[in-house]
């Protein structure tokens, strides 16, 4: 597979694009022996200042608990200025649909009044929330942080050439920008003199951008509102970054235990008694929020949450119900979207998708096992997926059986050779598939730091990014001309 | 402050100061079990820090045998001892874990340092090869915490707590250390099992005082031999030695002061009278009321103060 992938550093063997030329003229002069001494570094300091994530039901390494590494590689993935002013304008252009499609279904429905969306494919969908309908949120964002993962692949039946697309909104509570910021400090301080040979755009702001949008759409009952976020506590996979995010915007990180409800009004227990929170930037799902409502047996979230939600006495980051948007049944109508609230032609473009709903793409989806991946609809983290051309054969029948018991419970695209990027492996360098996850800002207006969080597959050939199979991450440079 | 961070806070300090104390009272047992005492004296003085750490009874659930190296290991590295130095350090570091964004990055990495460190100690037996060194160790790591916390945090509602923990935990340490002897041979001075054990009392006394620190500042004070009474005064009355009573006394009531809030009228009230009692009392006064009397009422309010500073400010309304 790999043959036939893009390499993000070699047009040809020996040939180095452009925007890499300087960096591995660098990597050349670097002795093997160095580099492996700055990874150990890199090990030693991510561990010591505890950037790990916890891994359900596993132990370490020093077999005394379930805190791992995410494996992190030294040759950064770099972006040219001209593809990333692109991107740029794409990923504004589609999170701004999306934020208006989720408006819209929780409110007038037009999209659906037109038949661009079938409405059973909404209101059968079980991330939707009626509670929402109805219900205005500040500035009519709904996804105020979200992650879109971004892969570079060959067109299929092209000449070989290649060109990103979306593979994946994600709009409820996505991760992985403490790696993004934590990486590039990495780079900095083992190889500082990289830095000042090229010219790579800052990501350190980011806290900022985030904690200006938090205040951009917070109730109108206050000029200076209580920021906080909200955790579901230590043993979460997530819960470094949480807590980072939390100080790196000096606001208070709490739990479901330290709130409560009184009066209409949500507020935190301190050492001087209640004070009241007005934005949460809350890292718990939907069904976590409110146990009065939804999942009764939370302990997560606060009883009473969602009827302050709903008066608009406090406000959610993201806003409950936005998983109707990213689900994968969705998600082949986005382009649509774009074109129905922006009138505007999709900059970035979607993967071809054949929908398990539709007869005419079951037929084509049962026929091409083999060639295609199969994403079950409401799966996440690169569970419930097959990989066709990975798979065995009894894989491959068992999904064809799951897939003709419930087909509307599935989606299909061509395998996409994902682009590789040289990557340290245990016998010195080889090409790895990586993809890629800007986070976009949306308050007052869309912002996106420059790049993203690079995933990396460390086993050869495989497509699977995602950190809890084994994932690692790079530092992504956006060149500045 | 969230009441569940400042919880945090207070106990992140707590096991932090606790470790570092263990250690200090093991190094006192750990030194004085190299004199040539009788064998029953050597195990008295293991069987008095279980029995004033209140954990003869798991400590019997795990060994028959009473002998350094079993009470020793009991106190460092057994998991199911939730005193030991290993369980001290890993709870302080989960506390610490879980309000690391109310800590400076400095105070974080440097918990966290300690117990990775810890780890590799362990692993390479490091501890059983040579007690000592690992002991001075713990209370390195400890003085660099405390050091790291003093110089980098915010003097805000979170050092306080932090500090005031420090002092509360302190105090009931000290207590507790100069309570060994007592617990050993059931008398608060002179009863050791014979003659020789008797003239080796003078070492237990300076053990003690070595494990504080204070040996040093006991010749600079009193410049005069080692009296039991001059110990006792000087960790507990003189409000200038660091490890006392009265100066571990005086540092939860200044930080509790700067903490008050509605709740805690009775809580400062009940701090300040303990106090007051160590910065007017004299050393015969206790001594004639008795040490161990004294010392044993002492850790009962020191406990009865840290309950109320949970219910006035940790535990959520």
């Amino acid at each position: 597979m790999t043959r036939h992938s893009f390499d993000e550093m070699y047009a040809a063997p020996e040939q180095v694009r452009e925007h890499y030329k300087k960096y591995a003229a660098w990597l050349a002069q670097q002795p093997p022996d160095i580099m492996a001494a700055r990874k150990e570094e890199a090990e030693m300091i991510f561990r010591r200042v505890g950037i790990t994530f916890a891994v359900y039901g596993d132990k370490d390494e020093e077999g005394a608990g379930t805190e791992r590494l995410i494996p992190f590689d030294l040759i950064p993935r770099v972006i040219p200025a001209d593809e990333w002013t692109v991107m740029e304008q794409g990923l504004a252009q589609r999170v701004t649909a999306l934020n208006r499609f989720l408006h819209d279904i929780y409110h007038d429905q037009e999209i659906l009044n037109a038949g661009l969306v079938p409405r059973e494919q909404i209101e059968g969908n079980v991330q939707f929330r009626k509670e929402m309908l109805g219900v205005d949120v500040p500035g009519g964002v709904y996804s105020h942080i979200a992650g879109v993962d971004i892969v570079r692949a060959p067109v299929p039946g092209g000449q070989g050439e290649a060109q990103y697309y979306v593979l994946e909104d994600n709009l409820r509570v996505p991760s992985g920008v403490s790696y993004m910021l934590e990486d590039r400090k990495m780079m900095m301080r083992l190889f500082p003199s990289l830095f000042t040979q090229n010219r790579v755009a800052p990501v350190a702001h980011y806290p900022d951008l985030l904690l200006e949008t938090l205040r951009a759409v917070s109730p109108a009952h206050t000029a200076s509102p209580t920021v906080v976020v909200l955790t579901p506590g230590m043993y979460n996979s997530a819960y470094f970054e949480h807590a980072f995010l939390a100080q790196q915007m000096g606001v208070e990180l709490v739990e479901g235990q330290d709130l409560f409800v009184k009066d209409g009004f949500v507020y935190m227990r301190t050492t001087r008694g209640p004070q009241r929170v007005d934005v949460i930037y809350r890292r718990v799902d939907d069904d976590f929020l409110d146990p009065s409502v939804f999942r009764s047996d939370s302990a997560l979230g606060c009883a009473g949450l969602l009827d302050v939600y709903r008066k608009g006495n406090v406000t959610l980051c993201n806003a409950i119900g936005t998983g109707v948007a990213d689900d994968k049944s969705i998600y082949p109508y986005v382009p649509k979207m774009i074109e129905f609230y922006l009138g505007e032609k999709p900059i970035l473009h979607n993967v071809p998708t054949f929908m398990g709903r539709n007869p005419q793409d079951l037929k084509y989806i049962l026929a091409n096992l083999r060639d295609l991946v199969v994403k079950e609809v409401h799966g996440a983290g690169g569970y419930g997926m097959l990989v066709g051309p990975a798979s065995t054969q009894a894989q491959i029948e068992d999904f064809r059986q799951a897939v003709l018991a419930k087909p509307d419970g599935y989606i299909a695209q061509p395998t996409l050779s994902l682009s590789t990027c040289p990557t340290y492996v245990k016998n010195g360098i080889a090409p790895r598939h990586i993809d890629l996850r800007p986070f976009v800002l949306s308050g007052k207006t869309v912002q996106t730091v420059p790049g993203g969080l690079t995933r990396v597959a460390l086993k050869e050939g495989s497509l699977v990014v995602n950190s809890s199979q084994g994932g690692g991450t790079k530092d992504t440079w956006v060149l500045e001309p | 402050m969230l009441s569940r961070t400042a919880d945090h806070l207070f106990w992140m300090s707590r096991y932090t100061e606790r470790a570092e104390n263990t250690a200090r009272m093991l190094d006192v047992n750990y030194q004085t079990s190299l004199l040539p005492q009788s064998v029953a004296v050597d195990q008295l003085g293991w069987e008095g820090m279980l029995r004033i750490s209140e954990l003869m009874t798991p400590y019997r659930d795990l060994h028959d045998q009473l002998n350094a190296s079993d009470v020793m290991h009991f106190m460092v590295r057994e998991e199911t001892n939730p005193s030991s130095i290993v369980c001290c350090l890993k709870a302080a570091r989960e506390n610490a874990r879980a309000v690391r964004g109310a800590l400076t990055t400095e105070v974080w990495e440097t918990i966290n340092d300690t117990w990775l460190d810890l780890q590799r100690k362990l692993k390479g037996k490091e501890f059983e090869r040579d007690p000592g060194k690992f002991f001075e160790w713990v209370k390195f790591r400890s003085h660099l915490s405390r050091g790291v916390a003093i110089g980098t945090m915010l003097q805000d509602e979170a050092f306080r707590f932090y500090r005031m923990a420090t002092f509360l935990e302190r105090a009931d340490n000290t207590a507790r250390l100069l309570d060994v002897k007592f617990h050993a041979v059931h008398s608060d001075f002179y009863g050791a099992a014979s003659q020789l054990d008797q003239e080796y009392d003078i070492y237990h006394w300076i053990a003690i005082l070595r494990s504080v620190s204070a040996f040093e500042v006991y010749r600079k004070v009193y410049r005069d031999v080692i009296a039991p009474e001059r110990v006792a005064e000087l960790l507990i009355l003189r409000a200038d030695m660091p490890r006392s009573l009265h100066a571990s006394l005086k540092g939860v009531v200044g930080n509790l002061e700067q903490l008050a809030n509605q709740a805690s009228g009775e809580t400062e009230r009940f701090a300040g009278k303990l106090l007051s009692e160590l910065q007017y009392g004299q050393i015969d006064e206790i001594m004639s009321f008795g040490l161990h009397t004294f010392l044993t009422q002492f850790l009962t309010r020191i406990n009865q103060l840290g309950t109320r500073i949970s219910q006035d400010f940790l535990l959520p309304a």
